[in-house]
């Protein structure tokens, strides 16, 4: 056994799987916090929606197309002085924070619109016949009838988030898959490239398994 | 002479004696506007619903009465004309006015449109809820007995998918009546159940109107729905309401030819068969129609006799429009006194209509 995994230091894969749930908690958290109003605004401002404004939908679907359409490893590059603004620092797990959230979030605001497309047009013009506010429509109504719809979108952004990840080794945030790019790919320890990828595996099956259980328990449909 | 124009023929088969309007509509239209063209959904017209009454709107997909339906409670904005309802003039309502006048008018819809994230009583409690101005207590308390009127105690904590699709219904019902509207709007309340169950569904709404005199204003392409439970009924056909007035009068002796093609459809009228019948036999054939308690006195052997004539019966329905009894017979009349076996029948409330 320990013949085998020869080059691999647990210290070290300890530290990087922290480095990569850090990651993920931060990123994830701010993503769904600006994720999600965004997607609302895009339902709301959509075509044939409650306050369907062609123009703002317009501009507001380019600038999520066109992030939606950087790679990740440009963004993360290009956003370095946004990033030094907000958090001090353009390295480390704080440094790749911002740009990680900047590429989940148009991500997951487009699924949380279709989340929300998918909840029946009825349902809302149900709860305007009761005299609701639209306040009142988008949390009492639609959000509600679309959780299944945005846990199952929270678990898609987080596993994207996990492959993100590894590509934050370029402003040296650390994490498994940097590991796994230096370590296992660059000086040829396979040993490290294995462990780190199953440890990555198991990190995304925990994931998914999590957010399926939790839009079983949702759905009452 | 026909059924309408007897006096007191109001009072005694329309059931209810002429009451105020709580539905006004002047000159109300509608259009859409697709891919830069107006689309005309509703043309220009008048209504008056009665307070207290079930008034039908019936017409075939598309004909503008979901429009009609929805401008009651401004879910569609009128593009011209004056709505008013209760005494309010729904038109110029701005928006917090628009949600309390909301308030009054309960809905219920063809898909139920529950949600599917609350149990029935959530589902129920929600008008309430928004509305903002119970206790948690007295919405619960309120809940429940709304839940025991439709005879879903034992569902109150189910989800609606656990459901069957009557139920479902009950939840919109009773979900509709929580913030004790005057005005139950019903959208094709019945056409996503089955037979038995939307005779069920229809039995409970004829009930709520009655015991709380609430104003039901129902749409539905199916003339049986209207002619089981709707006072008035209105007539839509490609955005124009072609004939209007009491079902018995609408339903008997419909006018205008889509009219007519949806009694065909209630009664199972197959027009070529029922010409097929009449070359089959001699003399005049005579469309009899039976409204009231005629419709259970022994007419035709009596004038059979008296006058002299055979006759054969070709088609016949007996039923009820709401609660009143009905007939319409197509008998051919053969030999004897054929005038005077018209004149009777006349005498006795019968209304003839000649068909050969």
């Amino acid at each position: 056994m320990e013949a085998l995994l020869i080059n691999v230091d647990w210290y070290e894969i300890g530290i990087a799987t922290l480095e990569t749930l850090l990651m993920l908690g931060g990123s994830l958290l701010f993503t769904v916090i600006f994720g999600l109003p965004l997607g609302v605004l895009l339902f709301l401002t959509g075509p044939k929606q409650l306050f369907q404004q062609k123009g703002f939908y317009a501009i507001l679907s380019l600038i999520t197309n066109i992030l939606r359409s950087l790679p990740f490893i440009i963004l993360l590059i290009v956003m370095i002085p946004v990033t030094v603004m907000i958090t001090g620092t353009s390295l480390g797990v704080a440094g790749a924070i911002p740009p990680l959230v900047v590429g989940a979030t148009p991500f997951f605001a487009r699924l949380v619109e279709t989340a929300l497309r998918e909840v029946d047009r009825g349902i809302i013009e149900a709860t305007q016949a009761m005299g609701a506010t639209t306040k009142q429509i988008i949390f009492n109504a639609l959000l509600p009838e679309a959780r299944p719809g945005i846990i199952a979108a929270t678990t898609v952004t987080a596993i994207t988030l996990v492959s993100y990840t590894a590509m934050a080794g370029v402003v040296g945030a650390g994490g498994l898959g940097d590991l796994a790019i230096r370590f296992g790919y660059q000086r040829f320890q396979t040993d490290v490239m294995v462990v780190t990828v199953l440890l990555l595996l198991v990190l995304v099956q925990i994931l998914q398994s999590v957010g399926d259980r939790l839009v079983v328990h949702y759905s009452r449909k | 002479m026909s059924v309408e124009s007897r006096p007191g023929a109001g009072i005694l088969f329309f059931g209810k004696p002429k009451v105020i309007p709580v539905i006004k509509f002047h000159q109300v239209h509608k259009a859409y506007k697709t891919e830069g063209r107006m689309i005309p959904a509703l043309q220009p017209c008048d209504l008056e619903i009665p307070a207290g009454q079930i008034y039908g709107l019936i017409g075939h997909s598309g004909a503008g009465k979901s429009t009609l339906l929805r401008l009651i409670n401004r879910l569609e904005e009128p593009s011209g004309g004056r709505i008013e309802v209760a005494g309010q003039e729904v038109t110029s309502l701005q928006a917090e006015g628009l949600r309390a006048f909301r308030r009054q008018v309960g809905m219920i819809f063809q898909h139920f449109n529950l949600l599917s994230s609350k149990t029935v009583a959530e589902n129920v409690a929600m008008p309430l809820k928004l509305a903002g101005q119970m206790s948690s207590s007295a919405i619960a308390d309120k809940v429940a007995s709304l839940i025991k009127r439709v005879g879903l105690e034992e569902h109150a904590n189910k989800y609606p998918a656990q459901l069957s699709g009557g139920q479902k219904q009950r939840v919109g019902i009773a979900r509709a009546l929580s913030t004790d509207p005057k005005i139950l709007l019903c959208d094709e309340a019945t056409s996503a159940l089955d037979p038995q169950t939307t005779g069920q569904v229809l039995q409970l709404l004829a009930e709520i109107n009655r015991d709380l005199g609430l104003t039901l204003v129902l749409i539905t392409h199916e003339m049986d729905v209207i002619r089981r439970i709707c006072d008035q009924v209105a007539v839509l056909d490609a955005g124009f309401i072609v004939e209007q007035g009491p079902v018995a009068e609408v339903f008997l002796h419909p006018q205008h030819p889509t009219t007519k093609r949806f009694v065909q459809e209630a009664e199972q009228i197959d027009e070529q068969e029922l010409h097929a019948d009449f070359a089959q036999v001699e003399g005049r054939i005579l469309r009899l129609t039976f409204h009231g308690q005629t419709t259970y006195e022994p007419l035709l052997g009596r004038v059979a006799r008296e006058a002299g004539v055979d006759f054969t019966i070709l088609s016949g329905r007996i039923d009820r429009i709401r609660e009143v009894p009905y007939g319409q017979l197509i008998v051919a009349f053969n030999g004897g006194e054929l005038e005077q076996a018209m004149e009777l029948l006349s005498a006795s409330d019968v209304h003839l209509e000649v068909m050969r």
